[in-house]
């Protein structure tokens, strides 16, 4: 097994990544802990993690897993209304934008931070969230289409670079 | 709009990135996880890495040495569990700025001489035997370590020092007088003289 770099490399390379898809799935201040949680798990497996592993796919993995843990452990404890965001951490464009992601249906919501946040390929995200890859990325499109109207930015959409869908 | 302009909002502040790096940084000590701290300092011979273990200071690599080199050779050395983490290493970045501005002679923080081996060991422990301010041979340094006869070995121990400015390699000079080369370079090298002659 060869020799892993730096695990401040994974830090600096795809900490913005995993904050960005804790951030998604969570309200600000969970995501930061998500985003902790995620990257002590990963410290701690570091120099086991086997060769070839695509670091980035990994860690958005582990956030997803550490983000749905989150959810689940503030499921079980006194149930409030949702809880306000700390909107002091966010731009106020970002802000319009996780508002936005927040009121998506779970699977597009989770699709959405796992696909164009986290970068994981569909058939990654469906063994994530169950159900096939078609669905996975029709959640993500639909997700997508969503925040379009949400955020008013409807406009015609360009055509897809990789041309035509299978 | 494309789809990646849409997220284009999903930025994500560099003071919140800062925040929880700090935050995971002390996570990691607090569970035994930060094998190697590491930060960088400025200084009058450039930017200088330094990166300490939980037993003590291990390395100071110059710039011109290659800070990515050095933190890999310490990833593959100790462990890859290495995070910049600068407050781990306050006390020892103080002393190098009191050492810098003549305030300091000789440093006063734990070491981990883990990445110098055998007879390497030997010489670099007995470098802070050579006083601030003068200047040691490396015959000397052989006599010193109990091998007078391996002056080369010497020269390779000192330009190999895993803990330079600590642990003055910089005060060994060649026979002749002359300098001698240094892992800092030779501008660095005679700096670091000029300053403890001037200060002496």
């Amino acid at each position: 097994m060869g020799v892993r770099e730096p695990f401040e490399r994974a830090v600096q390379a795809h900490g913005p990544t995993v904050l960005r898809v804790c951030r998604a799935v969570l309200g600000a201040d969970e995501a930061e802990d998500a985003w902790s949680e995620t990257f002590l798990a990963a410290l701690r497996a570091w120099p086991d993690l086997p060769d070839r592993t695509d670091v980035r796919a990994w860690l958005v993995t582990v956030a997803h897993r550490k983000a749905v843990d989150v959810v689940r452990r503030n499921a079980r404890a006194t149930p409030v209304a949702e809880p306000p965001d700390r909107a002091v951490h966010d731009e106020p464009r970002d802000l319009d934008l996780w508002q936005a992601v927040a009121a998506l249906p779970h699977k597009q919501r989770h699709a959405v931070a796992l696909h164009h946040l986290g970068g994981l390929p569909y058939d990654e995200v469906a063994a994530l969230l169950g159900g096939s890859s078609a669905a996975a990325r029709r959640a993500a499109s639909d997700g997508v289409a969503a925040l379009r109207v949400a955020l008013g930015a409807d406009a015609p959409r360009p055509t897809a670079p990789t041309g035509g869908r299978p | 709009m494309t789809d990646q302009d849409l997220l284009a909002g999903a930025r994500v502040p560099d003071e919140t990135l800062v925040r929880l790096r700090g935050r995971l940084a002390d996570a990691a000590a607090a569970e035994d996880l930060l094998d190697v701290a590491y930060r960088t300092l400025d200084s009058p011979v450039g930017t200088l890495l330094v990166a300490a273990t939980p037993a003590g200071v291990v390395r100071v690599a110059f710039e011109v040495q290659g800070h990515d080199a050095a933190l890999e050779e310490l990833a593959a050395a100790v462990s890859p569990r290495v995070l910049e983490a600068p407050h781990r290493l306050d006390v020892v970045a103080r002393e190098l700025e009191e050492y810098f501005t003549g305030r300091r002679r000789a440093f006063d923080v734990a070491l981990d001489l883990r990445l110098a081996r055998g007879f390497r060991r030997e010489v670099v422990e007995h470098l802070s035997l050579v006083p601030y301010g003068t200047t040691a041979t490396y015959a000397w340094v052989a006599s010193l370590a109990g091998r007078p006869a391996a002056v080369r070995a010497v020269g390779t121990a000192c330009a190999r020092n895993p803990l330079p400015l600590v642990l003055p390699c910089h005060r060994v000079v060649r026979s002749d007088g002359t300098a001698g080369r240094y892992a800092g370079g030779d501008a660095a090298k005679h700096l670091l003289l000029r300053l403890e002659q001037e200060q002496a």
